[in-house]
């Protein structure tokens, strides 16, 4: 069996970051990077969407609550055991599937603009529902739950967020390369023609937004447990946009990208609101992340990946001198290397 | 005997408040190829759309195989083996030559293979750039991955829409051959503005004016009307 280029960084990262923990045990640290983790694997459901079939939603927070609020309610109402917890992450995924399953086939087929308003009516619509419903959600007001003991200590969490998004990674990887994932990407460049060739396109867009609804609900469920504490925040528009700049500016249709994006995203929260204790101008960081978007999108608008890729294509082709020649052009297998 | 494989008899279609279908018949015969012309924008390409239900007929009716085929979606139309090469290509930019023929290839049977096999040989180009993203492929070599991947699924019908347009002369020369030879396997629509192409290769003709049909018959008795030709076609 050939090992690729690509195996070997995953692995390597994969390592780096399993031993980490044991290298530098800072506390913060540890949260910061399950933190990344949590939303790298929202992110990464959101590029199924964007990246590869071209939807553009605006209520992918609704999955993601989902996922919180069903962990959180079961942990509360029932023993905070493992056994719970997993079983309540199952319930999730399987709630937020039905649901995108059900929003998908009522509005995958309208118009994209059309599609994406009514996805914000939707995650509206819950976040409503959620506030209403205050003998299970306590509102706004939320309510905090007890973990299950194995997850008191935060390193054990950090290992089991690792291996979720490592598995996350690895089957949305392979599904993206699947056939299906093939149709999905045809989808995105174009409906019509995938249409004409004998593809019932509905049928595959709803795919997509379960499988990221899904994972979505995964994220939310591991997110609640990480703040041990949940409210209608995670159903809030915040936590679409967050996805949805993770994913640009990390690169769209690329899956590392929106990991990479939420890394950088995460860290520069962290470390913008960190730098308002020396300097009082930081506790306005919002503004400051707000010129960091503009000016990402503005001058990487294929993100960090895509833009990391042109360049590797434009100094290939200078080295090869050719520029106009078809032999010069990236092969598909080389601008994944 | 001539089997009738495609009949469309007082197609009307409107896309939005226009109504550019007014009556178009038009029947193609199996294996031949069958040529609709007309001036820009009589109407040759939104009958090819309404044939695959892109731009469905608001009256008449379009028969495939002698079944209604007016309501059904896109993709059904598709999947009874009517396949469509439409102007702009439709290629898909990120995906390479490889992954465009097997998002084609909806079975991968032996005979979608074997097909592929005979493609590869007629488009030797596609092999060439086997690995390398659509978006990256020439015009002509957009055109044959186009036709390629009508013509891998066991289609019966092919609805070629102006393969010539923009094309280099010896793209066309290449294009036409390739047309000849598919003709061999299955039966072809063909809308052409390229009169002199059009007209070696086609057995049949409509002739499209205004979102009508004004004209139908077999493509020699065409070559030698000429006063048809320069009232619809602008030429002779």
């Amino acid at each position: 069996m050939k090992i690729t280029l690509q195996q070997i960084s995953f692995f390597l990262i994969l390592a780096s970051l399993v031993i980490l923990p044991f290298v530098n045990d800072s506390r913060t640290l540890i949260i910061l990077l399950t933190q990344i983790f949590i939303f790298g694997i929202l992110a990464m459901s959101y590029d199924i969407l964007l990246g590869y079939t071209g939807i553009v939603s605006f209520g992918h927070a609704m999955f993601f609550g989902i996922g919180a609020y069903t962990t959180a309610v079961m942990l509360k109402q029932m023993d905070a055991t493992l056994t719970m917890f997993l079983l309540s992450i199952v319930t999730g995924m399987f709630f937020a599937g039905m649901i995108s399953f059900l929003v998908g086939l009522l509005t995958l087929r309208l118009k994209s603009h059309f599609f994406a308003m009514l996805t914000l009516a939707f995650s509206g619509l819950f976040l409503v529902v959620a506030e209403k419903w205050r003998s299970v959600t306590y509102g706004n007001d939320g309510f905090t739950f007890r973990a299950p003991d194995i997850f008191k200590e935060r390193i054990t969490f950090y290992f089991f967020v690792l291996a979720c998004l490592a598995v996350i990674f690895i089957a949305l990887y392979r599904f993206v390369n699947s056939p299906t994932g093939r149709i999905l990407i045809a989808v995105r460049e174009n409906e019509q023609r995938t249409k004409s060739l004998g593809f019932n396109t509905l049928h595959y867009k709803v795919i997509a937004s379960v499988v990221a609804g899904i994972v979505a609900s995964l994220a939310g469920s591991l997110y609640s447990l990480s703040l041990r504490f949940v409210n209608t925040s995670v159903l809030t528009m915040d936590i679409t946009l967050d996805a949805l700049l993770m994913t640009i500016i990390g690169g769209v249709g690329t899956l590392v990208g929106p990991l990479l994006g939420a890394g950088v995203i995460e860290y520069a929260q962290h470390a913008l609101s960190g730098l308002a204790r020396d300097y009082p101008i930081f506790e306005r960081w919002i503004i400051f992340f707000g010129i960091l978007y503009i000016l990402a999108v503005l001058f990487f608008p294929k993100g960090i990946i895509g833009s990391l890729r042109m360049l590797f294509w434009k100094w290939r082709s200078r080295r090869k001198g050719n520029k106009k020649s078809p032999a010069a052009l990236p092969h598909k297998k080389e601008r994944f290397e | 005997m001539m089997n009738t494989l495609l009949k469309l008899n007082d197609v009307h279609t409107h896309i939005g408040q226009y109504h550019i279908l007014q009556g178009v018949n038009f029947e193609a015969i199996e294996g031949q190829v069958s040529v609709l012309l007309g001036r820009n924008g009589a109407g040759k390409t939104t009958t090819l759309k309404t044939i695959m239900g892109l731009t469905p007929a608001s009256k008449g009716e379009v028969e495939f195989r002698a079944q209604s085929i007016r309501k059904n979606p896109t993709y059904k139309v598709a999947k009874l083996g009517i396949g469509y090469v439409p102007e702009n290509q439709g290629i898909f930019a990120d995906l390479t030559v490889e992954e465009n023929m097997k998002v084609a290839m909806r079975k991968e049977d032996t005979s979608a293979l074997e097909r592929q096999n005979y493609v590869l040989e007629l488009f030797p180009d596609l092999k060439k750039f086997w690995k390398k993203a659509g978006g990256h492929l020439s015009g002509g070599q957009k055109q044959m991955l186009s036709m390629a991947r009508a013509f891998i699924n066991d289609s019966k019908l092919i609805l070629i829409d102006e393969p010539s347009k923009g094309l280099a002369p010896i793209v066309v020369e290449k294009v036409m051959e390739a047309i000849v030879e598919m003709k061999k396997q299955t039966s072809i629509v063909l809308v052409e503005q390229n009169f002199i192409m059009a007209s070696r290769i086609g057995d049949t003709y409509t002739l499209i004016d205004d979102g009508r049909t004004v004209h139908t018959g077999k493509m020699e008795d065409l070559v030698h009307n000429e006063e048809l030709k320069r009232k619809y076609l602008g030429i002779g």
